[in-house]
């Protein structure tokens, strides 16, 4: 079963989101997406300072066996990305909520964070897909 | 739901991530692609080829028969055995498939084609039967494994007779016999050492367990295909299909053209393309720049022109990113891959990539 932590919010498209103290987001990929990946090889990471749309586009991350997109789940600006993961980009696979997360976004509106899901509503998203 | 091999809930109960492959339900990996590639380079891994057809063709003429069938030369099959990799073309020179080829006896030979193209072979092949009096009868009550790396001989060799241990320790490669009721071809698709086994459909399950239990990691088909991509193997269907020959497919080596008057199928094809020029090559590409190389991405040579990657993949023997790619006969060493809109530079190289436990090409 895969790994949902409850403090953190969820898109329709298997990123994890964490609101920061700050009011940044952090973003990565859920366990459940690094699971149906595979090994993680690859990580296309965004421009720090570009600015991104919901269901942009914005990384790509690359397993042994295909690439897969990861699309934005809110509008704002990149602030930071995960250097780490041009070197190491399996740290997505061991440890995607943590060492794995991909870029960090400063948001044009807070509202779009409603529409997330929660922790709870994920796993039934989860278990739909199953 | 796709066609199952007689493994499919061993599969399942293995932990593996099940895909479609061609309309059969196979595992793609059991947790970790990586570590399987690994243990065929390293050690021992098995793979369920139960999919693939195995295709027994009898009759006084079968000799003749493949001879025109084949653009490989069935004549190098002298010894009972012995084996042969071979493409089946259309009059056009286009491949049908690529095929092994057993010889049992002069009225018996044994071919094991692949399962994406086995109504279109098994059609052709009879269709071309008939003129030789040729019987083609398939095989479908049997399981088929392939047990590949540097210790999978020896593991899997462990289940068998004492005599039959023998035997099979002894194969030359590209060679196969039949052992205590298995069809064992020290054969394989990995560029490692191992065996190709076909076997009853009654004990099957019980084999793999065994093999389990002999330290043999099972394997899916992600593993498979990093590790034909690293031995320099084609894939067929992604490689080469009927739009193109074996001249432009990188199997130049496969197709015998001696002047010796053989009347093989796709022969004149052939030799009007070698008369004007093959304009296209099959390479193998090693990517310089960050990222991964794919099926489909664009190859620009500078005042040359443009190609395509037929098969890419990351490469976990070489830690890098590596490729087959269909590309103007002109081509030098040097190309460009268009990935997601940016030019990377990629080096060309002439495959294998990896084969014995060891690269073959520095990246």
């Amino acid at each position: 079963m895969s790994n949902v932590p409850g403090d953190l919010k969820y898109s329709k498209d298997h990123e994890w989101i964490r609101v920061e103290e700050d009011g940044t987001c952090t973003i990565g990929v859920t366990d459940h997406a690094q699971a149906a990946l595979g090994d993680l090889v690859f990580v296309e990471l965004p421009e720090v300072g570009s600015t991104l749309a919901e269901g942009d586009a914005c990384a790509v991350v690359e397993s042994v066996k295909a690439a897969s997109d990861v699309y934005s789940p809110l509008t704002g600006e990149v602030t930071a990305v995960n250097d780490g993961l041009t070197d190491a980009p399996e740290l997505v696979n061991t440890d995607a909520y943590g060492e794995g997360w991909i870029y960090r976004m400063s948001l044009d509106s807070d509202g779009e964070l409603e529409e997330l899901m929660s922790a709870e509503e994920y796993l039934a998203l989860l278990e739909d897909e199953a | 739901m796709g066609q199952r091999t007689p493994y499919y809930d061993t599969h399942v109960e293995a932990g593996a991530r099940i895909v479609d492959f061609g309309g059969w339900d196979m595992p793609v990996h059991y947790g970790s692609q990586m570590e399987e590639h690994h243990a065929v380079r390293g050690d021992a891994g098995m793979f369920d080829v139960s999919h693939m057809t195995v295709v027994d063709l009898e009759g006084d003429r079968v000799r003749e028969f493949l001879s025109h069938l084949l653009a490989n030369d069935v004549a190098k099959l002298k010894v009972p055995g012995k084996a042969l990799y071979s493409c089946m073309l259309n009059e056009r020179g286009g491949v049908i498939d690529d095929l092994i080829t057993y010889y049992m006896s002069e009225t018996f030979f044994r071919m094991v084609v692949n399962a994406s193209t086995r109504e279109k072979d098994l059609a052709w092949i009879r269709s071309q039967a008939k003129a030789f009096e040729v019987t083609v009868t398939e095989q479908s009550e049997t399981a088929m494994l392939a047990v590949q790396g540097p210790n999978a001989r020896e593991k899997a060799a462990s289940l068998l007779s004492r005599e039959g241990r023998e035997t099979a320790m002894g194969l030359k490669p590209f060679s196969a016999a039949m052992i205590d009721n298995w069809f064992v071809a020290r054969t394989g698709y990995t560029g490692e050492d191992g065996f190709e086994i076909v076997m009853p459909l009654d004990g099957a399950v019980s084999v793999w367990d065994r093999f389990v239990e002999a330290g043999i990691r099972p394997c899916g088909l992600g593993a498979r295909d990093t590790l034909r991509l690293e031995a320099g193997m084609n894939l067929y269907g992604t490689d080469m299909d009927e739009t193109t020959t074996p001249l432009e497919s990188g199997l130049a080596w496969t197709v015998v053209m001696k002047d010796d008057g053989r009347d093989f199928i796709g022969r004149a094809a052939l030799q009007a393309q070698l008369d004007a020029g093959v304009p296209r090559k099959l390479v193998g590409l090693v990517l310089v720049d960050r990222g991964v190389l794919r099926g489909h991405q664009r190859i620009v040579v500078d005042g040359v022109g443009e190609g395509e990657v037929t098969s890419g993949t990351f490469s976990p023997t070489l830690s890098g990113s590596i490729a087959f790619a269909r590309v103007p006969a002109g081509t030098g060493d040097t190309c460009q891959v268009d990935i997601r809109g940016r030019l990377l530079n990629a080096k060309v190289v002439q495959p294998p990539f990896a084969r014995n436990g060891k690269a073959c090409i520095e990246i």
